[in-house]
């Protein structure tokens, strides 16, 4: 035995060294989101064909369906960086009607400052991100089953409360209450553009995408979300705090879900237990639609983005088209079940499958 | 290349050209006399060995001999019930695998050893990253990931278009590959490989062990766990051979044939009786296959080719 140092790069590796140039517009054709980008173009030309001349197009069409968009956006954006680590949250939907009711209640039935309230629910939103984060990773129980029964125990305990204390399920006159305006200015002002109103939950919805997406790519915290999720165990053994990341990012949900109650009840000026029912759904769908894996390790927060966007104009073009309501459940379902073959698709694409 | 940028966990990070800087032959770590219990199940018993720099060690045994809980003991997973582990001259009592790394001792599972759906060089440097900016803006550096990833890789031999594309596009044996290339880059003195040629054809073995050389010819201790002889035989320089929990000891290649090491894996004369009685079956089928299909001898040829090749590949490597 010696200890000479091997040549590296003898024939037989260079053998197993095989790969091709692949085109710009192939490998465009591998990113997760490409997808939800061509859904985005086919949901806007089918209603713009259907309602070009019902507002569809015009400033105030492209404010009321981003406005939809925004408020689902925020959340879907939270909820896809928690499944790319591999969890659920069903809470979230929850915690808004909590967050709201908690953040009405305060100022209206102790008459201090409306903020008082918004911190409280703030503070409220967090821990119970945080409880469920614990409950996960310390149980090993699945975040599903964890989150459904969240899910529950806080809206059946919002909808007791709220009763108890004001004998009814909604809590209105937010706008009387001191410090009403400056919450409203923050999280509910309407910015005058091109003639139509466009709420700045919009840039809410922008600036929070844009922090996520870049936490997600190009930090050290982002590399762990997906190791996280595409294997805990591997994660773990090279140092990765896996239980940390996953409870952050369950309080991150949670903080999202406080961030849409507040601007709810600020531009309803009322909120109402059942607010956020069901937002859980469309959050997750938008996440799936925007090619994140539902098993986790694999996604982008711009694709929870556009998946909002096809929720946001889906929900919105079916009443500038004058087609009923009821459809957009349907449609969204069909979108989802399309969305999840093709996001399929190029996942095996992008682990170089062959042709 | 820059280590500025990161706090490395491991000592050294001095890249993958880095030599082991201790005379070869010196002791690396050591287990006296280890014993592990789970309840009333002997996983362990009395188990000593020992690891020098610039040798592979291969450890082998069959399903259930002990092989697992023993890499556990050394990579820092469980603590040995009785006995000592000792790293240098110096006793540890490892807490968690992190403990094991911090002392340049660096374990690569078989399964787990890469994520699949992330880019090869942020697999690379997960839980290292090389970090630039400043405060909140604190950015994880994947231009030099990827410079550092390639580079790396080049010098594996493994050329790859994309340092960022996924993992899942390389094949096993490059992925072990890129997996113990990692943990000599952050600073492992010594490499434990869980069965690292388990499930590789014959070519992607041989890049692998060919790898391993690499890691030895560098002064490093390797210990090679695996239940296949053909693939320890060509490249250990020592032998310890593990059955239902105990060590049957160590052997230096010189002193002990790839039939002895077979034999003593299998479990000694109790199972030679076995073993006719398999040969008598495996004749019998033999002829029968022989009437009904060439394919079946042809299989058998090309296990024997394999073995071959790999011998070659080892004696070529390390002469």
């Amino acid at each position: 035995m010696t200890s000479e140092a091997v040549p590296a790069g003898s024939q037989s590796i260079r053998e197993t060294a095989r790969s091709r140039d692949v085109s710009p517009w192939r490998r465009l054709l591998l990113r997760p989101e490409v997808g939800a980008l061509l859904g985005a173009i086919i949901v806007w030309v089918v209603f713009a064909v259907l309602a070009w001349d019902r507002g569809f197009v015009s400033a105030r069409g492209v404010a009321t369906y981003l406005e939809v968009a925004a408020q689902l956006g925020i959340l879907a954006v939270a909820v896809a960086l928690l499944m790319i680590a591999g969890e659920f949250d069903l809470s979230v939907g929850s915690i808004i009607g909590a967050g709201s009711v908690i953040a009405a209640l305060i100022p209206t039935q102790l008459g201090i400052n409306f903020w008082w309230g918004i911190v409280t629910a703030l503070v409220f939103s967090l821990l119970i991100g945080f409880v469920n984060g614990v409950v996960v990773v310390r149980t090993a129980l699945p975040s599903f089953i964890v989150t459904l029964a969240s899910l529950f125990i806080i809206r059946g305990i919002t909808i007791g409360t709220t009763r108890l204390v004001t004998g009814r399920t909604q809590v209105g006159g937010l706008q009387n209450v001191p410090g009403f305006e400056s919450a409203a200015t923050i999280f509910a002002y309407d910015i005058p553009l091109f003639g139509a109103a466009f709420p700045v939950s919009i840039i809410w919805w922008i600036v929070v995408a844009a922090i996520s997406t870049w936490v997600l790519l190009r930090t050290q915290l982002g590399n762990w979300i997906f190791a996280v999720g595409g294997n805990p165990v591997a994660a773990r053994m090279v140092g990765v705090p896996v239980r940390r990341v996953k409870i952050l990012l369950f309080m991150n949900t949670a903080l999202a879900a406080w961030l849409v109650a507040m601007i709810e009840i600020t531009s309803a000026r009322s909120a109402d237990v059942l607010r956020g029912e069901q937002r859980e759904f469309y959050a997750i769908i938008a996440a799936v639609i925007g090619g994140v894996l539902l098993t986790g390790g694999y996604g982008t927060v711009i694709g929870a983005v556009l998946g909002a966007l096809i929720y946001g104009m889906v929900r919105q073009g079916v009443v500038f088209a004058g087609i009923d309501a009821d459809w957009v459940a349907a449609v969204l379902g069909a979108m989802l079940l399309a969305a999840v073959l093709v996001n399929r698709y190029v996942r095996q694409r992008a682990l170089g499958a062959r042709e | 290349m820059s280590d500025s940028t990161t706090a490395p966990v491991m000592n050294g990070h001095a890249g993958s050209e880095r030599v082991l800087d201790v005379p070869k032959g010196t002791r690396l770590l050591a287990l006296e006399n280890a014993s592990k219990y789970f309840g009333s199940v002997i996983a362990l018993e009395d188990v000593s060995m020992d690891l020098k720099a610039g040798e592979v060690h291969a450890l082998l045994g069959d399903n259930g001999a002990g092989k697992s809980t023993l890499i556990k003991i050394l990579s820092g997973v469980y603590q040995p019930d009785e006995g000592r582990y000792l790293v240098g001259d110096e006793e540890v009592h490892f807490n968690s695998p992190r403990d094991a790394l911090a002392r340049g001792i660096a374990t690569v599972y078989q399964d787990l050893a890469m994520i699949p759906l992330m880019g090869i060089s942020r697999n690379f440097f997960l839980g290292q990253e090389p970090e630039k900016g400043w405060g909140p803006f604190k950015r994880f550096d994947l231009q030099t990931a990827n410079a550092i990833t390639r580079e790396e890789l080049h010098k594996m031999g493994i050329e790859i278009r994309d340092p960022e594309h996924a993992v899942g596009t390389l094949s096993g044996g490059e992925r072990q590959s890129v997996a113990i290339a990692r943990a000599v880059y952050f600073g492992a003195n010594v490499l434990i490989l869980d069965e690292p040629t388990a499930a590789l054809g014959v070519k992607e073995a041989a890049v692998v062990l060919k790898y391993i050389a690499q890691a030895r010819a560098r002064n490093l201790g390797v210990v090679f766990i695996t239940h296949n002889v053909h693939h320890a035989y060509p490249i250990a320089d020592r032998f310890t051979i593990l059955n239902r929990g105990r060590s049957y000891g160590t052997f230096e290649k010189n002193d002990v044939s790839r039939e002895q090491v077979v034999q003593m894996m299998a479990g000694g004369e109790d199972l030679e009786r076995l073993g006719n009685e398999l040969e008598e079956f495996a004749r019998l089928d033999a002829e029968k296959h022989a009437r009904l299909t060439p394919v079946a001898a042809e299989t058998d040829v090309s296990m024997m080719q394999m073995g071959r090749e790999l011998e070659n590949e080892g004696d070529r490597v390390s002469g």
